[in-house]
């Protein structure tokens, strides 16, 4: 059998989806962030809401996500991505619009623009990546990092007399009664990226239906920081990190409106 | 003629918001400028005129907001005084950086620190020369009347949307909260969705049409020859604005030997100084910087060829004087007589500050 009977349209089973760019990702190989991307770009596509949505990048190494999906982008600062997300939302209600944050960017110095957002119920997409460390600074602690993990600034690993205790910021934002469909998925096989294809999906229709935050927390891998290979990383994450963030949805009343939320009219 | 109303410089700042067509406001309560949102929620401008108005967690968020809501295309703005405007910084710089127009409404109180809630002028540096990181300007004006907190609404935004810059309107709590007639702008109507694609689709997050590209909005560029690029594109901006947007107003300087220099309130005080130094049989005359950047330069240069000394009066320990300094050159004197701490000075110690550092010194 020849090469070109193989490689032959009429056998493909599967390609790079149409919103994913052709851009070489920065990421380093075996990471997290390149799968989520790739749902993100199949569920906006599936959707139909490319010319409807635009994406909000963090700080932190998916600062170059805007690079990567072929819909509008805005670059945020460090943290401030849900506040920049709720200017984007509330004056232009006929948008569809997401954030992507990381755990030092959500959960450390944005805390306080993730928790209002969110409890406004501002019609917007959360797409969490934790992968417990700060990567594009080259490892520090974050503060999802565990107790006893080693970072570059937890050397002798994550003290919590020292460094206080890892924080579930997805439990907290379930609290919030802006809050419609929170869950906590992963990507580590082909069986996780299926159902996390699913939420993310999900999340987004919650979103175009006007239901407040939909939120998708992805336990996420850094095994160049984690100073492991690709396959020991996903190991670590599902012995260590699962105990600890337990995947499975948090609350899901995306068939119900949350209490009060009018939109504004625009 | 527009309608005449008497109305607080803070609740002219709600009022001009919403009859220029401003997609958004984004603030976060301080005093003395509470009043701006406060006007705006009981005037409820999203049953008027689609105008959203949102109270934020925080000034640092306020300013995000309007970075987000900016980069679509909106008429965006918000307000804050001193302490807030420093938490902005952040904001503001990426807002500069990413050439968005919006506008910022600053009413200044005495600094540093929690300082006072009385009126100041001791932003000036932080207005004019940056605030947040980086090599960036604002459009800075700076009213001294209730009526031009109405008129710098619509021209802030002009200039701000021309030049794709924010801009700020520098007042204080003196113009904020004091009551004076005002003529109201008439309405203009907010942009369509059509109209902002039509105006601003070349570079605005509304969503990836078939036709274009992706727009990104971005103050990020890792390969420093491209970013050094981008600076010298905001550079040309800014000299661009020093050609073509300097706005000043000349008081009694035709015959004046000497001048003073005051913007905001200072200049409401010094205009009093001029009658009372005129009538002591000193020719004095006041120039007032209308924006701050761009600064009026080339007129303080002018007057410095014929009169005898500068004297410039500002609600703090001496800002603006440099820039005057450096438009007067060694020629004459160049002094500086201030108040601080939300203290404004009176009409008469300014023509005694007048006569004794400059007159007869």
């Amino acid at each position: 059998m020849e090469l070109a009977d193989i490689i032959n349209p009429k056998n493909l089973v599967y390609e790079k989806p149409a919103l994913l760019t052709s851009t070489t990702m920065h990421y380093c190989p075996g990471c997290s962030h390149g799968v989520v991307h790739k749902l993100l770009a199949e569920v906006i596509e599936d959707l139909g809401i490319q010319e409807k949505t635009i994406g909000v990048s963090p700080v932190g190494c998916a600062v170059f996500a805007y690079n990567y999906i072929d819909i509008d982008w805005q670059e945020a600062a460090h943290g401030r991505a849900p506040a920049v997300a709720t200017g984007i939302a509330r004056t232009n209600p006929d948008k569809v619009v997401f954030t992507y944050q990381g755990d030092g960017d959500l959960a450390s110095i944005g805390t306080a623009e993730i928790l209002h957002a969110c409890n406004r119920g501002e019609d917007m997409v959360v797409i969490f990546v934790n992968n417990g460390i700060y990567g594009m600074t080259g490892g520090q602690m974050a503060p999802t990092t565990l107790l006893g993990q080693i970072t570059a600034t937890t050397p002798t690993g994550r003290d919590a007399g020292r460094n206080g205790y890892p924080l579930k910021i997805t439990e907290l934002i379930a609290q919030l009664s802006g809050t419609s469909y929170v869950t906590r998925q992963s990507v580590q096989t082909p069986a996780a990226i299926r159902k996390c294809k699913k939420a993310i999906s999900k999340a987004f229709q919650a979103a175009i239906d006007k239901k407040g935050t939909s939120f998708v927390e992805v336990v996420s891998t850094c095994n160049m920081n984690w100073k492991m290979t690709p396959v020991k990383a996903n190991e670590w994450m599902v012995e260590n990190m699962f105990p600890f963030y337990v995947p499975g949805d948090l609350k899901d009343s995306s068939k119900n409106n949350p209490e009060s939320y009018t939109p504004l009219k625009n | 003629m527009g309608e005449l109303r008497l109305m607080k410089g803070n609740e002219v700042i709600a009022e001009a918001a919403i009859r220029c067509g401003c997609d958004g406001y984004f603030g976060y309560p301080i005093t003395p400028q509470s009043e701006v949102m406060e006007t705006l929620m009981d005037r409820e401008p999203w049953n008027e005129t689609g105008m959203v108005v949102l109270q934020a967690e925080s000034e640092i968020a306020s300013i995000h907001m309007v970075y987000g809501a900016a980069a679509s295309g909106k008429k965006v703005l918000t307000s804050s005084s001193s302490p807030g405007i420093s938490l902005m910084a952040e904001g503001i710089s990426y807002i500069a950086g990413s050439e968005l127009p919006c506008l910022i409404v600053n009413v200044q109180r005495g600094g540093p620190g929690l300082g006072t809630i009385q009126p100041s002028q001791a932003d000036y540096f932080q207005s004019t020369k940056g605030g947040g990181h980086g090599d960036y300007r604002l459009i800075v004006l700076a009213p001294s009347s209730v009526q031009e907190m109405n008129d710098f609404v619509e021209l802030g935004f002009k200039l701000a949307f021309k030049y794709r810059n924010p801009a700020m309107i520098l007042s204080d709590g003196a113009i904020g909260q004091m009551m004076e007639k005002v003529v109201l702008a008439d309405y203009i109507p907010r942009l369509t969705t059509e109209e902002i694609d039509e105006k601003y689709g070349s570079w605005a997050t509304n969503g990836r049409k078939p036709n274009r590209k992706p727009n990104i909005i971005t103050s990020l560029e890792m390969d420093s020859g491209r970013m050094e690029v981008n600076n010298q594109r905001l550079q040309a901006k800014y000299a661009k604005m020093e050609e073509e947007e300097v706005l000043f107003e000349e008081i009694q300087c035709d015959d004046a030997e000497y001048i003073l220099v005051a913007f905001g309130s200072s200049s409401r005080v010094c205009q009093k100084s001029v009658d009372i130094a005129r009538e002591k049989g000193i020719k004095l005359g006041l120039l007032r910087p209308i924006t701050l950047f761009p600064f009026p330069k080339k007129p303080i240069a002018a007057l410095a060829k014929r009169v005898k000394g500068f004297l410039v009066v500002e609600m703090n320990a001496g800002q603006m004087v440099e820039d005057v300094q450096l438009a007067v050159g060694c020629g004459v004197p160049v002094k500086h007589f201030g108040r601080m701490g939300g203290i404004i000075p009176s009409p008469s110690e300014v023509v005694e500050a007048l006569e004794h550092k400059l007159i007869g010194g």
